[in-house]
């Protein structure tokens, strides 16, 4: 059993990732308009995010 | 200043026209500079209530010249507009009117971050991961790990528990800290008692080798607590922002006139006596002073309850916050803005507050006849357990659990819980409530105090006899009507909207205030307005007429409109047993007229805001609690110093930030909907109550035996708090009508404006 001791560590430090990213997301107003997020999924067109790719493919 | 340019007005935009936006200046005002000339301006848009509504808005503001974009924020209902110079933002509020969403400026105020929320949320998801992982840790320890792993869990569990307590625990902390230096306690005491001896006691145990700790216990404890004040915090500023998106009536400045002929916008805090000033048709009056020139009505609803506008000329007295309706006049500013009426009312709700005896919260009273009897049941378990010879560290454990198993984490979530899904319940029907501690002053009241204008009456005039006036005069009336913005013109352009295709186009029309309107057709001159102007031989008939070059046409008749259910509202609360009394600043004809129309044998005129207050004060002295419900500036003190208060939206600014409850329809159903409610929430906030005594009292017994172990109290407290939960949401159930109501006229509200 002693053996598996470092998954504890491990899950703590996963753990901290995920409250840390937490903590930004709400740090850069992503709850600031809950309502209104969960329309824009629906309406929002899709806008590539790396436009330069997208014109790579069409190249090729 | 007259309408004369747009000679042709369709009749159906008329009522939007009619309210003038914001000058130019007061948009400024409100905005923010974010730099290199980018401005931002925030608008409330209260109509935007979908994914689509928010494209159009989105995508219309955006298509506008210099605007560089636009974002609506669904949850507050309100767009902020980011625009460079050539843009012109008076255009914004028309524009959105233009595709059904009206709107207003919104104050840069109001724009905070909510740093209470953030703090909230921070330390919530803080506890939560403290929670979880300690969790993990005690399933492991209580599935039956050998000594050496348990103790290694167990200081595991510390290291996570220590700085989580202490970041998370803060909000209980300090708030217990205030209450004792206070010499008070409230809910806070004794969870932060339990929280820090739970951790201290199981920190030795861990650092000796103890069998058991409770991190496990004081941490998901602080989890559970902090996720019932999130929603609280988060139902009250939901409705807090909503009352703040409500339109504004008070002016935020004033077009300044300096001695040397120069005219600028000034705030309404540099606005000193003496100076001159310049009041458009459709703007208010900021701040007391007497009329220079110029000849206006003016619209005092709002601020004494007089329900026709009154005639002002030069010399005339005029108060801050009434509406200027039908000509620009130039003013002297007799007071500072912080001298004015309004400030009076301000000076008088605060010494009307201060005067209020305190109301402690349910949960606090709980709490102080709780909290003493828990402390004394450990204190004599440990010296019971030290007198059967347990040793003092066994006594002292099993004291620890006494005091975590009675830990009053289902009685704190008793009341918020329930006050959460009452006031949740209220926003779906259009009532925003401002805190909890109203939902529970409310249900003690006996005596429901109404105001007149604005309160039992919408505070607007309709025409009365519509249906005798043939259509083609109707129409040529409404199409005169059209172009003034007197309550008298706006009732004949209601009234025809229904009954009259098509407006007839005059060549001229021209507002004469405090006499009426005249308007050229042809050879013809139609007056519309007092009998003595427009008609050549009045010869006994007095009120409103419409004339044709000094003949009769017809005359009108106009009444102040009930507010939709006020019968209904003022005859189920007297069948419940409430005292009604009217209150109002209107003459004692008009008010005795309402008062026997509406079955109210209480009732008094000719008030002033200061005798309504001592109105109020008499009845508290015989023991009575009152509710309040009222609207205007003259109600604010009153307001202040009920038991309880209501205000619909229309309500002035500082009457809706003084009431308890605000209502957003029209409908009077509010009030009775408002005490069903509260009473509903009150019966099952003293079940839950008794729920978590009943658990405390079972528990109890074995704790002081000992036979609780961190397993039992981990099962136990989350057992005990879901159960109080689950019953505080079968409110909306037992409550099936009041829901039911709320659907309907959502389904109705997204009709209206699709």
């Amino acid at each position: 059993m002693s053996d598996f001791f470092y998954l504890i560590p491990l899950s703590l430090g996963l753990g901290c990732i995920g409250l840390a990213v937490f903590l930004w997301s709400l740090r850069g107003g992503q709850y600031e308009d809950l309502d209104g997020a969960a329309e824009r999924v629906i309406t929002d067109e899709d806008v590539p995010i790396l436009p330069q790719r997208h014109s790579a493919s069409r190249q090729g | 200043m007259s309408c004369c340019g747009q000679a042709s007005l369709a009749l159906a935009a008329a009522p939007a026209g009619a309210e003038a936006g914001p000058s130019r200046e007061e948009i400024l005002l409100a905005s923010h500079r974010i730099g290199e000339g980018l401005w931002q301006t925030d608008l409330s848009v209260p109509a935007v209530h979908c994914g689509a509504c928010m494209r159009a808005i989105e995508s219309t503001l955006g298509r506008l010249e210099g605007v560089e974009g636009a974002r609506v924020n669904l949850s507050t209902r309100r767009v902020s507009v980011r625009w460079r110079e050539p843009a012109n933002p008076c255009a914004f509020i028309p524009t959105l009117a233009s595709i059904g969403y009206p709107a207003h400026l919104d104050d840069p105020a109001a724009d905070e971050r909510d740093e209470t929320l953030a703090r909230l949320v921070r330390a919530l998801a803080v506890a939560g991961f403290g929670a979880m992982n300690i969790m993990l840790m005690s399933v492991a320890v209580w599935a039956g790990a050998e000594a050496g792993t348990r103790d290694l869990f167990h200081l595991i569990s510390a290291a996570i528990a220590l700085p989580t307590i202490g970041y998370s625990g803060r909000i209980f902390f300090s708030s217990a800290w205030n209450a004792l230096r206070h010499r008070r306690t409230n809910m806070d005491v004794p969870i932060s008692i339990g929280i820090l001896i739970a951790f201290g006691m199981s920190l030795y145990d861990t650092l000796n080798s103890g069998a058991h700790a409770y991190f496990d216990a004081a941490v998901s404890l602080i989890f559970f607590l902090l996720v019932g004040r999130t929603l609280d915090h988060v139902m009250r500023e939901r409705a807090r922002t909503a009352v703040k998106g409500l339109a504004r009536f008070a002016a935020r400045g004033a077009h300044v006139v300096h001695p040397d002929g120069r005219q600028e916008y000034l705030p309404l805090a540099e606005i000193e006596p003496g100076m001159t000033l310049m009041v458009a048709a459709g703007e208010r009056i900021p701040v007391d002073g007497e009329i220079l020139s110029g000849r206006s009505d003016i619209d005092c609803s709002l601020v004494n309850g007089e329900s026709l506008p009154r005639e002002v000329g030069p010399g005339a007295t005029v108060e801050a916050g009434t509406l200027n309706l039908t000509g620009p006049v130039t003013m002297r500013a007799r007071a500072a803005a912080k001298d004015s009426f309004l400030a009076e009312m301000v000076r008088l709700m605060e010494a009307a507050e201060s005067g209020r005896s305190r109301y402690r919260r349910l949960a606090d009273r709980a709490a102080s006849l709780y909290a003493p009897v828990v402390h004394t049941a450990a204190f004599v378990t440990f010296v019971g357990w030290m007198l059967a010879g347990g040793g003092w560290h066994e006594s002292l454990s099993i004291a620890v659990a006494v005091l975590i198993i009675t830990c009053p984490c289902a009685l704190a979530l008793a009341v918020p819980m329930v006050q959460v899904v009452a006031a949740r319940r209220l926003f779906e029907v259009g009532i925003m409530v401002k805190d909890g501690g109203a939902l529970e002053r409310i249900t003690e009241v006996d005596t429901v105090v109404f105001d007149k204008t604005g309160t039992l009456t919408l505070g607007t005039l309709v025409l009365t006899n519509g249906d005798d006036i043939p259509p083609a005069d109707l129409a040529v009336a409404a199409g005169i009507c059209a172009h003034s913005r007197h309550p008298h013109s706006r009732a004949i352009v209601a009234a025809a909207q229904d009954r009259v295709r098509l407006a007839p186009v005059f060549d001229e029309v021209r507002e004469h205030p405090g006499l009426g309107l005249e308007a050229k057709l042809g050879g013809d001159v139609y007056r519309l307005g007092r009998a003595a102007w427009a008609l050549r031989d009045a010869g006994g008939i007095t009120g409103t007429v419409l004339s044709c070059n000094g003949r009769l046409v017809a005359r009108f008749a106009f009444a102040d409109r009930l507010r939709p259910g006020a019968r209904q509202a003022v005859q189920t609360l007297k069948d419940e047993g409430l005292r009604i009394v009217l209150l109002s600043g209107d003459r004692s004809d008009e008010v005795q007229r309402l008062a026997g129309a509406l079955g109210i044998d209480e009732y008094a005129g000719d008030l002033v805001p200061g005798d309504k207050v001592a109105r109020l004060a008499t009845l508290a002295a015989e023991g009575r609690k009152v509710l309040m419900v009222g609207d205007g500036l003259n109600d604010a003190p009153a307001l202040a110093a009920a038991h309880a208060s209501m205000a619909p939206s229309t309500a002035a600014d500082i009457g809706r930030n003084a009431a308890d409850f605000v209502f957003l329809r029209e409908g009077l159903e509010a009030v009775p909907a408002v005490l069903r409610l509260s009473r509903a929430a009150h019966a099952l906030t003293r079940q839950n109550l008794a729920l978590a005594l009943i658990y405390n009292a079972i528990a109890m017994p074995f704790a002081v035996l000992g036979y609780v172990t961190p397993l039992v109290a981990a099962i136990a407290m989350s057992s005990s708090s879901i159960i109080v939960v689950a019953n505080a949401l079968r409110l909306g159930r037992t409550e099936g009508g009041a829901r039911e109501q709320g659907g309907l006229a959502a389904a109705r509200l997204s009709e209206a404006h699709a």
